[in-house]
Parts: C-alpha cells; sequence; structure tokens
C-alpha cells in the first residue's frame, strides 16, 4: 500500500457519538490509516488521533451516524 | 339524472377535487364524469393501475389537504380493504364509493347485490372505525355522498358509501340544491407552532387536527402504532390508547352520524327494516299492504356503519315482528337480531340471484305474519 | 454525521433499528447529504416509503413523510404529486418491495414519467422478515426460502425502469458514497421519474448465507463487482459473473406527466 503523507493533509479529529455506534467493525476495516478499533464493549474507539488525516471514509461508511470527522481548523 | 352521475355531482358539491380510480362495472360511469369534470375545477383525476393504486392515490392526494375520493365495485372493493384499514389508521379523510354487484368474485357484474355490508364493516384487518352510508335514490345519492365527504373530513377517517347497482344506473328526476348553501366540513388543521402539535393526539373520541403536506409540520404518517406525534411505538399503553381513540371517534359520535328514515311506524304492528334499493321494493309492499288494512311501518337506515341500533329500537321495545328484506343471504339482519335481543321476532327475506325483490314477495311475507 | 445534516433528521428517533452493519444507515445518510445539496425549503420535501427494513427510513428524516403500505408507495405518492406538484417527492423502498409486491406500481410509475425520485435500497434480500429470496436475489444465492440455491432470474431494476419508460436510471452503492448522493441529486433535478438503484448489504439475512461474513466483507465485495458505466462504454471493461455497472445508465427526455395533466386543465376550461 502506497504510504500516505500525514503532512499532506489537514489535521482532524473525530467526534464519535458512542451511544450510535453498534459495534459493526466497518469504520475500522476502512480506515486507511488503521488507527480504529472497537474496545472491550464492541465500540469505536480511536487508537492514534494524531495519525487521523480526515479522509471521511469511516464517515462516509458509518451505518449508524455515529463518526462526525471535525477539521481542525 | 343517472345514480353514479348524482354521486360524482355530490361529492364535487362536496368539494372533492381529487379522485383516482380503475374502470369496473357497475361504478365505471363515477370515473368517467369525473375525467370530463375534474380538469374545468382545477382538480384532479387520474386512472391508475388498479384498485390498489387507485386508493393509495387517494390516500396520498389527501395528505396535501385535498378532499379525494374513488369509486369501484365488489372485486375492486376487496382489493382496497388493506389501504382502507391505513386510512383508518392514519386518520387521512377520503370516500370510497362501493356500487355493489353480485358476488363472490366477479360474480354478475351488472347485477345489483347488496352482499358487500359486512364487508364495508370488517373487510379490513383489525378494530378500526367505519362509517358506511347506503342511498335509496338518485336524489339521496347526491345527498348522502355531500355527508360522506362531510364526515370523513370531520373525523379524519373514510368513508364508504355504500350504493348498488340498481341505484347507480337508475335515472331520476333531482332537486339539485344550491351548492353554495350545502354546509361543508373541512378536516381541522392545526394552529399554532410544530412544538406543540399532536397530529395522533387526543383522548379517546377525540379527532385531532391534521396539518396538510407543504403546510411545514413535518408529519409522519404510519400504518405502525404510532404515538401521538406518529413516530411507531410498541409500547403496550400506547397500542391501547390509540386503537381506542380510533375506534371511538365513531362510536363516541355515533348520535351525530347515524340517520334513519321511519315510516308509520306509530301504529305499525309489523315492521320492514330495509335500505337501498330493497327498501324501494319494500316502500311499494307497504303502500300496499296499508291499502289492504294491514298495519305495516318501515325503518330505513341510510347509515349501515355505525350500526343504527336506536332504529330497530323502534320495532324492539314495542316487541312488534321486522322482517328485513335484504339482497343477500342476511348480513343486516344478524345486526337487526343482536339489537332486538329476543323482543322482536326477526324475519330475513332474502335474494341472492341478482333480481330484485318484487313489491308483490315483501307483501307476501308480510301476510305470511312469518 | 456531518454536523450540518442532522438537523434534517428526527433526532429523538435514533439510533435508528437497522442491525449492526447494516447499510441501509448508509444510503440514508446519503440521501440526507443529498437534500442538503438540493436544499429545498423544507416544507417543499415529501418523503415517502413502503414496507420493509429500507422503508423505515422515511420515518428517521425530519420532513413530511409517509410510510405506507408494502409495495405500495409509488401509488401514494403518485397522489401527493399529482395533488400538490409543487412538492419534491422522493420514494424509498426495498427490492422486494418495488419489484415484487410493487412492480406493478413500478412500471406504471415509469411509463407516467410522473416526477418523482425513487431509491432502491437493493440488499438482495427480504430482511424484515428474516431472509427470503426477492425478485433481485441473484441465482444461486441462498436465502431461507431458497436453502438449495435462487432457482429464478433476477431482475436487473434499472432496465426494467428504462425500458417502461423512465427518464432517469441510475445505480451506485454504499461503497460508493459522492456516486450515491449525486443520483440522487441529479434524478431529484430530472423533471420526471427518476430511479437510483442503491446497492446495499444486509449482513444478517444475505450475507451470512452466502460466504460474506461481515459488512466489511459485503462492502468489499461490492467494490469489486461495481463497474463504472463509462469503463463499459468505451470498452475499457466489461460485466464478468457478479459484476454490475454503476453510473447513470440512462437518461432521456420526455413530457412529464403532472405538467401534461396542467395542460389538460388548460384545454379544459377553454
Amino acid at each position: 500500500m502506497a504510504k500516505v503523507d500525514i503532512d499532506k493533509y489537514p489535521k482532524a479529529s473525530l467526534d464519535i457519538n458512542i451511544r450510535w455506534c453498534k459495534g459493526c467493525n466497518l469504520c475500522v476495516t476502512i480506515c486507511p490509516k488503521g488507527i480504529l478499533s472497537l474496545d472491550e464493549l464492541g465500540k469505536i474507539t480511536v487508537d492514534k488521533p494524531e495519525e487521523c488525516i480526515g479522509c471521511g471514509l469511516c464517515e462516509g461508511t458509518c451505518p449508524d451516524f455515529a463518526i462526525k470527522v471535525v477539521k481542525d481548523a | 339524472m343517472q345514480g353514479n352521475e348524482a354521486c360524482a355531482q355530490g361529492a364535487v358539491d362536496a368539494g372533492v377535487r381529487f379522485f383516482a380510480g380503475y374502470p369496473i362495472t357497475p361504478s365505471t360511469e363515477i370515473a368517467e364524469w369525473m375525467a370530463r369534470r375534474m380538469p374545468t375545477l382545477g382538480g384532479k383525476f387520474i386512472q391508475m393501475e388498479d384498485e390498489i393504486a387507485s386508493i393509495a392515490a387517494i390516500i396520498g392526494a389527501s395528505l396535501t389537504g385535498a378532499k379525494s375520493m374513488t369509486a369501484t365495485s365488489g372485486p375492486g372493493f376487496s382489493l382496497m380493504q388493506e389501504n382502507i384499514g391505513y386510512a383508518c389508521m392514519t386518520e387521512v379523510p377520503c370516500l370510497i364509493v362501493n356500487v355493489q354487484r353480485g358476488g363472490p368474485s366477479t360474480g354478475r357484474p351488472t347485477a345489483p347485490a347488496q352482499g358487500d355490508v359486512m364487508q364495508a364493516r370488517w373487510g379490513t384487518h383489525g378494530d378500526h372505525p367505519v362509517i358506511a352510508l347506503c342511498p335509496w335514490s338518485v336524489q339521496e345519492t347526491y345527498s348522502l355522498t355531500v355527508k360522506a365527504v362531510n364526515l370523513a373530513e370531520k373525523f379524519r377517517t373514510p368513508v364508504i358509501l355504500l350504493m348498488d347497482e340498481i341505484i347507480a344506473h337508475l335515472r331520476e328526476d333531482v332537486k339539485m340544491p344550491d351548492p353554495r348553501k350545502l354546509i361543508l366540513e373541512e378536516r381541522p388543521r392545526p394552529e399554532g407552532g410544530r412544538e406543540s402539535y399532536r397530529p395522533f393526539g387526543g383522548s379517546a373520541g377525540q379527532i385531532p387536527p391534521m396539518a396538510d403536506f407543504g403546510m411545514g409540520y413535518q408529519c409522519n404518517f404510519t400504518g405502525l402504532v404510532h404515538n401521538e406525534v406518529g413516530n411507531p411505538s410498541n409500547d403496550p399503553g400506547v397500542t391501547d390508547r390509540l386503537i381506542r381513540r380510533l375506534t371511538g371517534k365513531v362510536e363516541s359520535h355515533r348520535k351525530k352520524i347515524i340517520h334513519w328514515e321511519e315510516t308509520l311506524m306509530e301504529d305499525a304492528e309489523i315492521a320492514i327494516f330495509s335500505y337501498g334499493c330493497s327498501a324501494r321494493s319494500a316502500a311499494s309492499a307497504l303502500k300496499a299492504a296499508r291499502s289492504k288494512g294491514m298495519k305495516v311501518g318501515m325503518i330505513r337506515p341510510t347509515t349501515l356503519w355505525p350500526f343504527p341500533e336506536e332504529a330497530v329500537e323502534a320495532a324492539a321495545s314495542r316487541e312488534i315482528p321486522i322482517l328485513v328484506p335484504e339482497m343477500n343471504l342476511g348480513q343486516m339482519a344478524l345486526e337487526v337480531q343482536r339489537v332486538a335481543a329476543g323482543r322482536s321476532k326477526v324475519h330475513l327475506l332474502s335474494r341472492v340471484d341478482g333480481e330484485l325483490f318484487t313489491p308483490a314477495e315483501i307483501l307476501s311475507a308480510l301476510k305470511g305474519g312469518f | 454525521m456531518p454536523s450540518d445534516i442532522i438537523r434534517y433528521f428526527r433526532q429523538e428517533t435514533l439510533p435508528h433499528i437497522w442491525c449492526p452493519g447494516c447499510g441501509n444507515g448508509i444510503v440514508l445518510r446519503d440521501f440526507a447529504v443529498a437534500l442538503e445539496k438540493l436544499n429545498y425549503p423544507r416544507k417543499e420535501v415529501a418523503i415517502v416509503s413502503g414496507i420493509g427494513c429500507s422503508s423505515r427510513a422515511a420515518g428517521y428524516l425530519d420532513f413530511d413523510t409517509v410510510h405506507t403500505t408494502h409495495g405500495r408507495a409509488l401509488p401514494f405518492a403518485t397522489g401527493i404529486k399529482m395533488a400538490n406538484p409543487e412538492l419534491k417527492v422522493f420514494v424509498i423502498m426495498g427490492d422486494g418491495d418495488a419489484s415484487s409486491i410493487g412492480g406493478n406500481h413500478l412500471i406504471h410509475a415509469c411509463r407516467r414519467n410522473i416526477d418523482l425520485t425513487a431509491i432502491i435500497f437493493n440488499n438482495y434480500i427480504y430482511g424484515m422478515t428474516g431472509g427470503q429470496f426477492s425478485p433481485l436475489t441473484p441465482r444461486n444465492k441462498r436465502a431461507t426460502t431458497a436453502p438449495y440455491g435462487m432457482i429464478e432470474q433476477s431482475f436487473d431494476i434499472c432496465r426494467l425502469a428504462e425500458a417502461a419508460g423512465a427518464t432517469y436510471v441510475g445505480r451506485a452503492t454504499t461503497y460508493h458514497n459522492q456516486l450515491l448522493t449525486r443520483l440522487i441529486v441529479e434524478g431529484s433535478k430530472n423533471p420526471g421519474f427518476s430511479l437510483v438503484e442503491a446497492v446495499t448489504h444486509c449482513p444478517t439475512s444475505y450475507g451470512r448465507r452466502n460466504d460474506l461474513k461481515t459488512p466489511t466483507d459485503m462492502v468489499r465485495w461490492q467494490k469489486e463487482n461495481a463497474v463504472w458505466i463509462e469503463k463499459i462504454r468505451d470498452g475499457s471493461a466489461s460485466l464478468k459473473e457478479e459484476q454490475f455497472a454503476i453510473g447513470v445508465l440512462h437518461r432521456h427526455n420526455a413530457p412529464e406527466f403532472t405538467a401534461e395533466y396542467l395542460e389538460v386543465i388548460k384545454r379544459a376550461r377553454k
């Protein structure tokens, strides 16, 4: 897989609504940086927030509207 | 004027501006008349792909605030049943005209019958409110169509006009009232803000206001059990309240809805209980019986559902026998029996051969003393 | 969810009823993004749905919404649009809803070319009732009512719509979010009947029985089997086995039904 140059992308953070997450794992598998995982309760957790490139794939694929990508100003 | 035309004219005068239907004998003239007339009034006519689509379209149109109707006969009425239940559940006003013909199935398309009385009451599944009216003349077809549209609007519920092939194709002189002098009902509409609006709220028997699509109230309509705002619910309390309020809308206002006509009942020793085309023969038989000195009276309900129990009471309280001539194997007779509760002897006179009763056969039943 | 589209939802109804990993939520979100792009005044939009998993989508959206009876969403929508042509009417249906019980209504809505935008959530299965085959279930796939594999031919609902007279037909998947949103936007702008097939995934009732064990497997299947129509047209790709075309598959101009009826009114009033 091609290496993604983090600095090319604006920094972003993920605003997660845990209450709506059903733990389907789609975001975990689609994240190109592999920074997401499911915690012991089966809910999404961001392991390496500093590596988020704000691509929005997780938000677009989340069937439960639980993820919002917030682009840092 | 023909019965079907009187129905269409009555609907237009009552404010109907949307008609959807599918060709079927013996109701087709209503659709044909509407196809010509609706666009001249700026209203809409659409021939749908079947009767299921027809009733769906009129419910959809009614959601936008249009007074809407369809017309059909037995086979089409059978197809419409699911969506009649939907209109009951979502409280969408609409008029369904069923010009009864011989059944079951395709039956006798050009022959009259009164076999859909119970279907009008219980055709769709689940407990639900029903209003069904039944005219016996072309004149009354006009006035009952106006009344049916009014009741649908007032109670936010589908109303069924049960005609029959005889009345539909009968030509009689009709005295048209000045349409501007008709009293027309409009569904209650919400006032005030969206936050406090409860499109399905209220206590037993209450009729909540209904917003038109496009008014900005953003309502949800669903055939699922729903709460006061319209969101689906599995709550037992919500379910119970909803079903009781829906049926209560009609039951608690039944006195305002039901209507019947009594002829010479004051001194009657025998009563005829009859409706629709059968009542025409019964009226002739009554006249003949009276001329022979028999004290016969007649009760003729124009409301079949809710069943006008009070009408039967006029005969049952005096314990006089009741003859029920009807063109089925005894659908209303069962209701009459139920209300009479053993006080009056109830005798059913049936015809299911597609032929009208002759006054003579009703007279002979009266003479026979059953 | 992007913060600005949350306002299109009845938030008290969330989280939705769909299973973990169900694609319906993705289609719903893409639809909401399309509504944001279209930016119609809220009260000018009506959303109609049938019965089934996907048809619950209407109730989550904060517009005038109708959750109708099984298969009948299109005739309800026809009544709404006909009675008030000012409204922008969207129709949400599932594959069984639209192509089986509602199949007749579908072809007639296409034939009339009435200005509705139909979004068909195609998960190839009846999900709400637990996984029976639909007319869109591909041959040889398994369902609870086809335990030995589907032996019937399936519909290509896009070709069906095109043949019946729809003037805008497109297909996207839950993997192709932006395309799906674009098709809904264009479909709504098309003055006539538009059909957008959204290939979605049902991990619970379809994937498990058909060797796609996880939602991820199902989305990957979509990615691998969707072929852009442009590539097929220019000859750089062709459809193999399970593959299907995505993109704008068809469009043509034809008279729109409610506009035609307004002409009828003018004629009748002369």
